[in-house]
């Protein structure tokens, strides 16, 4: 903050937008990306309709959930690499009990599925600040640990869910053109995220992600934060796990593994800083769908398809590289103005 | 503490305590002996010369990929590679084995170099973050292993090269592992030059404050992009290791010692943040990991129970060495 204050002394800040936009500058560079993508797949797929957004959307959610999840922890100042196994048990619990069972029941076992969630989730975040063993050897511990559980919850790829709770996901209520699982992401992310940047709870969150000691010290909690980070993250995993569900119709034990390198693309693409304390959570959201397109658009150019990984891990190299180039070169380029004045 | 609890909060307690702060290493051999040791009471007439020949050739791959892991932790960097590397390894042997296993070994360890020199060239040069630039490139070497398999598997099924299963699985004088015989020259090489040679202190130099470095007039840069070069070169030889031991290689072969490589180093006693460990802990701590594996198998446990006992098991380990060696952060 200091350094940020010095700088803009030296530097007119121009104007209100002006200020937004250099504010937020790596999170409207994702919106473009994303547009500039859609753009690209509705000029090489020129029937693109209702169907596609509605596949868009059904593949993309479960990442998305994942990708907040990660935020979550991250902007908290931790890392949770267990989020993928997390997913993987509220999948396999919600496959294993919904199957043969009307909507109402379906209903009540997710919300069951998401206090799991959260409950899991404050369990990987107590014993990373109790132990204070970093994050990452606990998260990385506590995905063997998740993992083993939704083996035995599910042993191999099964159960299933009524239909009614599928289209939560992939029916339209409203109009073709805004599938039902969009708005299920607009609905579940602003209940849970906008009352928090509002309160103290949410500032409290990203003073610890981003000086845990200087948050100590302005006497936020800095544990209980920390775990509440955990469980939130635990909470969008969960929701993650409940999408998975939804798209895909059954349940599987190591489905969810994959979500939590492409969720940590996800964020390092949505400018979710891995030092904690700076980012939103809608920029790894759009991240998400901007994953989740380019393989897609990948098939319908005709490249190999297997490539897909490649591209992805090249894609968020790239752009973190290009992402730390900035800041270098507008350093360098304060540094001359200051010389020269 | 338990012992604090019942009031011997001085005296003995506290110089013991004292003393292992001083030795955390202690604590680890006194944890590899009690495993042994529960073994042994569990499965009488397992524990022997063979058993410890076994649980050795099974702990070298781990013990040889987490000496590179041990040497980018020391850096404060992580490599999330190091699984891709070492399934791409054993799998390009496998597969070109057909021209030659010279020739096959050479291709193997060229890819640990390539990968190793990228990781470099994005976490030193770059300065990306070391998680992100290895997890990115982990993704493109498991992808382009993908296609490339796709691509060689008309010429033939892999087939191990011989000299890579001799080295794995093979014993001198019927008894001491050949693949144990090469993780002690490793590990004597990086203990030693860790302690003696100028490369090894800037590494730890570096990982404690790399502002003074610079300060210092040490290229940090090159430091750094050397110890992921060493890195994946390690993880390459311990995917031929691992692809002899067990006579085979497939697209997942490496998956399974990721965790373990980072556990390693952590239970070991190397800071995740950089500068303080070294690979003796490190060694104690891939023969735990190992034993705990083996202990597991031994009482038959169902998959699933082992897989949540590992991790609970692996969090207890760090969790008793923060604690006994004060905070590592």
């Amino acid at each position: 903050m200091k350094a940020a204050a010095r700088v803009s002394r030296r530097i007119p800040v121009g104007p209100g937008i002006a200020r937004f936009v250099r504010r937020n500058a790596w999170t409207l560079g994702i919106y473009g990306l994303f547009v500039a993508v859609m753009i690209f797949t509705i000029s090489i797929h020129p029937n693109y309709g209702p169907y596609e957004i509605e596949s868009l959307v059904v593949g993309a959610l479960p990442l998305a959930f994942a990708a907040a999840a990660q935020a979550c922890v991250v902007i908290g100042g931790g890392i949770d690499l267990s989020i993928g196994a997390m997913m993987a048990v509220a999948n396999v619990l919600a496959a294993r009990y919904m199957l043969h069972h009307d909507f109402q029941t379906a209903v009540l076992i997710s919300l069951l599925i998401l206090v799991g969630g959260i409950l899991a989730g404050s369990l990987n975040g107590l014993i990373a600040v109790r132990t204070r063993v970093p994050d990452i050897v606990v998260t990385l511990a506590m995905s063997f640990v998740w993992g083993g559980v939704a083996l035995l919850i599910l042993a191999k790829p099964g159960g299933g869910a009524p239909d009614a709770f599928m289209a939560l996901s992939s029916g339209n209520l409203f109009s073709p053109w805004v599938p039902n699982g969009l708005l299920l992401l607009i609905v579940v992310v602003s209940l849970v995220w906008v009352p928090l940047r509002l309160g103290r709870l949410g500032l409290a969150h990203y003073a610890v992600g981003s000086d845990r000691t200087a948050a100590f010290r302005r006497g936020v909690r800095v544990g209980p934060t920390r775990v509440f980070s955990y469980a939130l993250g635990g909470f969008f995993a969960a929701c993650g796990g409940l999408a998975l569900m939804m798209s895909t119709g059954i349940g599987s034990p190591l489905a969810g593994t994959i979500y939590t390198l492409s969720g940590i693309s996800a964020i390092v693409l949505g400018g979710v800083s891995l030092a904690g304390g700076r980012g939103g959570i809608t920029g790894p959201i759009v991240a998400a769908f901007v994953l989740t397109l380019v393989p897609a658009d990948l098939i319908l150019t005709g490249t190999d398809p297997n490539l897909g990984q490649v591209i992805q891990g090249v894609l968020l190299v790239l752009v973190v590289m290009a992402g730390g180039l900035a800041p270098l070169l507008r350093a360098r380029a304060i540094q001359r103005r200051v010389q020269a004045g | 503490m338990s012992a604090r609890a019942t009031g011997m909060r001085s005296g003995r307690w506290t110089v013991l305590q004292g003393q292992l702060r001083d030795r955390p290493s202690l604590v680890l051999v006194g944890v590899l002996l009690l495993l042994v040791l529960v073994i042994g009471v569990t499965r009488p007439g397992t524990v022997g010369p063979t058993w410890v020949a076994n649980t050795i050739l099974f702990a070298a791959p781990l013990g040889i990929v987490a000496a590179g892991q041990t040497l980018v932790m020391l850096t404060a960097g992580i490599d999330l590679s190091v699984a891709a590397v070492m399934t791409a390894a054993a799998y390009v042997a496998a597969s070109q084995s057909y021209f030659g296993s010279i020739r096959a070994v050479i291709l193997a360890l060229a890819v640990g170099l390539v990968v190793g020199l990228l990781n470099g060239i994005g976490v030193a040069i770059f300065r990306v973050q070391p998680l992100i630039m290895t997890l990115g490139m982990g993704l493109v070497v498991s992808g382009v292993l993908l296609v490339y398999s796709l691509k060689v598997s008309p010429e033939g099924p892999p087939n191990v090269p011989d000299i890579v299963r001799t080295l794995g699985s093979g014993k001198v004088l019927g008894f001491v592992p050949n693949s144990a015989l090469l993780w002690g020259a490793i590990a004597t090489i990086v203990i030693v030059g860790l302690r003696q040679t100028g490369y090894g202190r800037l590494i730890y130099a570096i990982g404690d404050n790399p502002v003074a470095c610079r300060l210092a007039g040490v290229r940090g840069w090159l430091v750094q992009l050397v110890t992921y070069v060493i890195c994946g070169f390690l993880a390459a030889v311990a995917g031929l290791v691992l692809t002899g031991a067990i006579n085979g290689a497939d697209l997942s072969l490496g998956d399974v010692s990721l965790l373990p490589s980072v556990a390693a180093v952590v239970i070991g006693g190397t800071s995740i943040y950089g500068g303080n460990g070294g690979y003796a802990g490190t060694l104690v701590g891939a023969l735990i990991l190992t034993v705990l594996s083996s202990l597991f198998t031994l009482l038959d446990a169902p998959d699933p129970l082992k897989q949540i006992l590992y991790g609970a098991i692996v969090v207890l380990l760090a969790a008793v060495y923060v604690r006994t060696a004060g905070d590592t952060g």
